[in-house]
């Protein structure tokens, strides 16, 4: 088995098609998403940016297969999405990993369900746990981690079943603020190996600055896309670098236009 | 050591209670036997092995009718938690039958399954069956769906969350449902065996009963005492076995 072989394989292409969503609130139907059109190369890093509310989980869940959209839909390389699959990784926010599996037996859940060989899955359990740093944490179990080392077994789990896209829905948002920065860090560091697709929802316009090749701005309820950057910043980047700091300012002005006009 | 201490204390305190009782002739001393007195009436059943026989004859009709009903459960709880039109046949005729009284059904467990072991068990596995249906049923429609969304994203079928996920997730509660289940069953063989038994703990306290010897009665009711710690603590042991994932440092 050569290592190569190891690696997963680069990512697929995402087209969200006039997605609308609805939710009954007090027995009215009330739009979460209006309208929304996107398209996500493959191998992409795609922020979704919005306050709170503004229906970017929505729109995951909805990638993910989780909700069905009221109207419009999603394709993954032109196949419209029915439920939840695993080309399609996701990466939780509270982690969700299974607590009754150690670190190891989480990261192969996926490989173990395709039939994959205990020997295969072992060489697969290996790298990614060495790629997020935790090989030597690999028979605990999940209550002995702390919340970083849980993110990254999760992260680890939803890699090694090598999907085509991960979506990733506020993964560092229950972290403190050092270890998010190393969490961004690692996962950047990550994406540079394996070219995935990836949808990354967040608040913080500093990580989605840091991460994405784009980054989309959405309005606040109902959600839709307001803006769409492009970030034109070197792979690997650097926080303190001036034209970081001119896409921050720039996005957070968009951002608090956007709360102001809410409060008027 | 506490515990050891505590039960001590308990039996020193008994022992005051009783001898002192005796001593002072407060009360008719027939009617709160002392350690001593409950000792000699054990002795000579402990020599014959008809106290042996007592324990065995109760101890298999517990693990009979509990195990019938615990297989029961868990079959029942699994369907109703996986199959709509199931839950809707089963759960309103259940809820109406579970708060009724086990007792008030007695007589006619003997009525329908005569004097032998049959009734005696069908009765255990009846009253144990709903308390740990309910628990059972619950647990496995109740796991967390993000536990079921992280599993299906990573490729998981129908059948695959419910081995892999739900039943695993759902673990911790329906030891807990099984564990309430076996203490009911010691709470009613008792009942079971007042009526129409011939061996068994039961009936050894309605003996005791009937020929008016309270120290026999007390014998009965300790060695209850005894086969539920017992066996409580045996499955506590098996759960922790099996549940290590969840309380570790």
């Amino acid at each position: 088995m050569s290592p190569a072989s190891l690696v997963g394989t680069g990512g697929a292409r995402v087209q969200i098609e006039g997605v609308h969503k609805e939710f009954p609130v007090d027995g009215r139907s009330t739009p979460a998403l209006v309208g929304v059109s996107l398209e996500v190369s493959a191998g992409e890093l795609l922020c979704l940016l919005g306050p709170s509310g503004c229906g970017k989980s929505t729109l995951l869940n909805i990638v993910a297969g989780f909700l069905p959209p009221t109207g419009g839909r999603v394709l993954v390389d032109g196949t419209p999405v029915t439920g939840p699959g695993p080309e399609r990784g996701v990466v939780f926010q509270e982690y969700v990993l299974f607590p009754w599996l150690t670190v190891a037996q989480n990261v192969e859940f996926g490989p173990r369900l395709t039939g994959m060989e205990a020997a295969r899955c072992r060489e697969i359990v290996a790298r990614y746990l060495d790629m997020v740093g935790l090989r030597e944490h690999a028979t605990k179990f999940p209550v002995q981690l702390s919340g970083g080392m849980k993110q990254r077994v999760a992260i680890a789990r939803a890699l090694a079943n090598n999907p085509s896209i991960v979506l990733m829905d506020e993964p560092f948002g229950a972290l403190d603020a050092q270890t998010r920065e190393v969490m961004q860090e690692e996962l950047s560091r990550i994406q540079r190996l394996e070219h995935k697709t990836i949808v990354f929802v967040t608040h913080s316009i500093r990580e989605a600055v840091y991460l994405a090749d784009r980054v989309v701005v959405m309005t606040r309820s109902p959600g839709r896309i307001k803006e769409v950057f492009t970030i034109k910043l070197p792979e690997v980047r650097d926080r303190f670098a001036p034209e970081f700091t001119r896409y921050e300012a720039a996005i957070t002005r968009l951002v608090k236009e956007e709360v102001a006009m809410v409060r008027e | 050591m506490i515990r050891t201490a505590a039960f001590a204390g308990v039996l020193v305190l008994w022992g005051l209670v009783a001898y002192g009782n005796r001593a002072l002739a407060l009360m008719n001393p027939v009617l709160l036997p002392t350690p001593g007195e409950v000792v000699a009436v054990a002795a000579p059943q402990i020599r014959d092995g008809s106290l042996a026989r007592h324990l065995a004859v109760s101890s298999l009709r517990i693990v009979e009718g509990f195990g019938l009903a615990a297989a029961a459960a868990l079959g029942l709880g699994l369907l109703v938690a996986v199959w709509v039109p199931a839950r809707l046949a089963l759960e309103p005729m259940i809820e109406f039958v579970r708060p009724i009284p086990p007792l008030a059904f007695l007589p006619m467990f003997l009525v329908w399954f005569g004097l032998g072991e049959t009734s005696k068990v069908a009765f255990i596995a009846y009253t144990t069956f709903f308390p740990m249906f309910v628990g059972i049923s619950a647990s496995l429609s109740r796991v967390d769906v993000m536990l079921l969304r992280a599993a299906a994203s990573l490729g998981a079928s129908r059948r695959e969350l419910l081995g892999r996920v739900v039943l695993p997730a759902a673990l911790p509660s329906i030891v807990l449902a099984l564990r309430l289940g076996f203490g009911l069953a010691i709470f009613v063989i008792v009942g079971a065996e007042f009526m129409g038994a011939d061996a068994g703990l039961g009936n050894l306290i309605m003996e005791g009963r009937v020929f008016f010897n309270p120290a026999q009665i007390v014998m009965g009711a300790l060695l209850l005492g005894v086969l539920g710690s017992l066996a409580n603590g045996l499955l506590l042991a098996a759960e922790r076995r099996a549940l290590k994932w969840r309380a570790l440092p």
